[in-house]
């Protein structure tokens, strides 16, 4: 099994964190992973983002022209990468900060999960790109939330380890967001 | 392979790994995007390896370096991108006129001039033709993955040392800066000629030249043929290459770097639809794998080269493979929003077959 998930924000949401934690939780899983930064240009505010591919086999290509699955955090990177999704893909995106009312994705799942008030209810706007890889695990099934929250150690410098605690409430968090989301 | 062992670092960083692990003992280098993680990670890293990291003034000032200690008899190496590159030109037209070994890692941007930060693979033509002056060739190995990052740059070393020549790692920017989790297997042993060559200066013993002056009747001809016997030796001994899918395929693409990676998506695309189509991989672009291309195109007639750039390394494909074969080409310039997509290589697929 091949899978692809496309991460895009501004930069300072961790989008680039966010790929970093699947792709380990990915390698927990025993597969073989290809992280596709943006990068160089990219600075707090400007655009990031990311391609994370992982298969059981050859991840082969790293770039991706239409994802099965893209995290979208901010309004532009909705206007301009939602209408990649392929068909019969999910499009994961922040309605804390885009504009979803009359939206639809035609032959695709538009899943709106307000994740920039989920983190600052948990304490950390910051947390929004963990919020983001919960929703992605729980939305797919393509990864366990155990490995995401054992990838943590991987992902995340010794010194911030002290914050794993609250991570792992944010990804959780995420996930059962997805469930209520698919409810609705 | 355990799990355990497995490191997930950018290409770049793989590079700077195995550099280590093959024992370079000097790294000479100016930084300059999408390279920098290289000497950046050495700076940290090659110095408690007990070897020295130099941030040289200048591109030109890294090159010579390298051929110094290589005189010396050091594993030395230096990396760079686009402008920088060129700049080393000079220094690489001397270590091959001087029998230097020595590696030369290029992570490819776009150009000409400044250009841009973006893949490119326009370098193919500077890299595998002899960028500077004089009419030598260098070994030039094309990695597509982490993995091949480390294990080439390994690779590059003995080949270097073997050969008496300087050996580059061509990648790009994707390859570089992407990150993919490798096996960082230990240096292999390999039986390496020598260095009975350098210049040690310990005294008492014969003397010994390194020089790439031959001003002696028939001295600089004899030396031109002697280069190119070893070239000659090179393609026999040391071409690679990765074949795909290419056992019963009606159209063969050929690419190499990262446009392969996307090229073999899209062949995987066009064979869930039945279409019969292969990927070729030149993993040496000098010696660039003739034998295999002439062998498969006596079977397989049709051909669609892709590169990022204008077309460089298809002059090489229609100089190797049959006569009746037919070579296509698409291209993508380098530059920002220019790499391309497996969905568009597929497009491009059912166009030729």
């Amino acid at each position: 099994m091949r899978y692809d998930v496309f991460c895009a924000g501004y930069g300072g949401q961790g989008v680039l964190l966010a790929g970093n934690l699947l792709s380990y939780a990915a390698i927990r899983e025993g597969k073989n992973v290809s992280f596709f930064p943006a990068y160089g240009v990219e600075k707090r505010g400007g655009a990031a983002m990311c391609t994370v591919v992982f298969a059981d086999g050859d991840t082969g290509s790293p770039v991706v022209g239409e994802p099965s699955v893209s995290v979208i955090l901010n309004q532009l990177s909705f206007d301009k990468y939602a209408p990649k999704v392929k068909q019969g893909g999910s499009c994961l995106v922040n309605s804390s900060l885009v504009e979803l009312a009359g939206v639809t994705l035609e032959g695709r799942e538009l899943l709106a999960i307000p994740m920039n008030q989920i983190a600052i209810e948990l304490g950390d706007v910051r947390m929004v790109n963990m919020v983001a890889c919960g929703a992605y695990a729980a939305a797919t099934g393509a990864l366990s939330l155990e490995s995401l929250q054992e990838a943590l150690k991987d992902a995340l410098p010794e010194r911030n380890h002290k914050l794993i605690p609250a991570k792992i409430k944010a990804i959780e968090a995420g996930a059962a967001a997805v469930f209520s989301a698919r409810k609705a | 392979m355990t799990a355990l062992k497995r490191k997930f670092v950018k290409g770049n960083e793989a590079v700077a790994m195995a550099a280590i692990e093959a024992g370079v003992q000097c790294y000479f280098g100016y930084p300059i995007t999408p390279q920098s993680d290289i000497p950046e990670y050495l700076s940290r890293e090659l110095p408690k390896a007990g070897g020295t990291f130099i941030q040289v003034e200048s591109e030109i000032g890294a090159i010579n370096m390298v051929l110094g200690a290589s005189a010396c008899g050091v594993r030395a190496m230096t990396s760079s991108s686009g402008p920088g590159i060129s700049l080393k030109q000079e220094g690489i037209s001397y270590m091959a006129g001087s029998e230097l070994p020595g590696v030369i890692v290029d992570i490819m941007r776009s150009g000409p001039g400044l250009g841009g930060i973006d893949a490119s693979q326009a370098e193919y033509h500077q890299a595998t033709k002899g960028g500077g002056h004089g009419g030598y060739r260098i070994i030039v190995l094309a990695p597509n993955s982490a993995q091949e990052m480390y294990d080439l740059t390994m690779l590059a070393f003995d080949l270097s040392d073997q050969y008496r020549m300087p050996a580059m790692v061509l990648a790009d920017s994707v390859l570089g800066q992407m990150k993919e989790s490798i096996v960082p297997n230990p240096r292999p042993t390999v039986n390496l000629p020598a260095k009975d060559w350098a210049v040690r200066g310990t005294g008492g013993g014969q003397q010994n030249v390194v020089k790439s002056l031959y001003l002696g009747d028939g001295e600089m001809e004899k030396f031109h043929w002697k280069m190119h016997a070893r070239y000659q030796e090179l393609a026999d001994k040391e071409s690679r290459w990765e074949e795909y899918q290419t056992a019963d395929a009606e159209l063969i693409v050929t690419a190499f770097g990262c446009t392969s990676r996307i090229a073999r998506t899209a062949v995987e695309m066009a064979r869930a639809e039945g279409i019969k189509v292969g990927l070729m991989r030149p993993i040496t672009l000098f010696p660039f794998p003739k034998k295999a291309y002439a062998d498969l195109s006596n079977r397989c007639k049709k051909w669609l080269t892709i590169e990022l750039s204008t077309g460089q390394m298809v002059d090489d494909v229609r100089l190797a493979v049959a006569r009746d074969a037919e070579v296509e080409f698409y291209g993508r310039p380098p530059g920002a929003g220019s790499l391309p997509t497996p969905e568009e290589l597929f497009t491009q697929i059912k166009k030729f077959c």
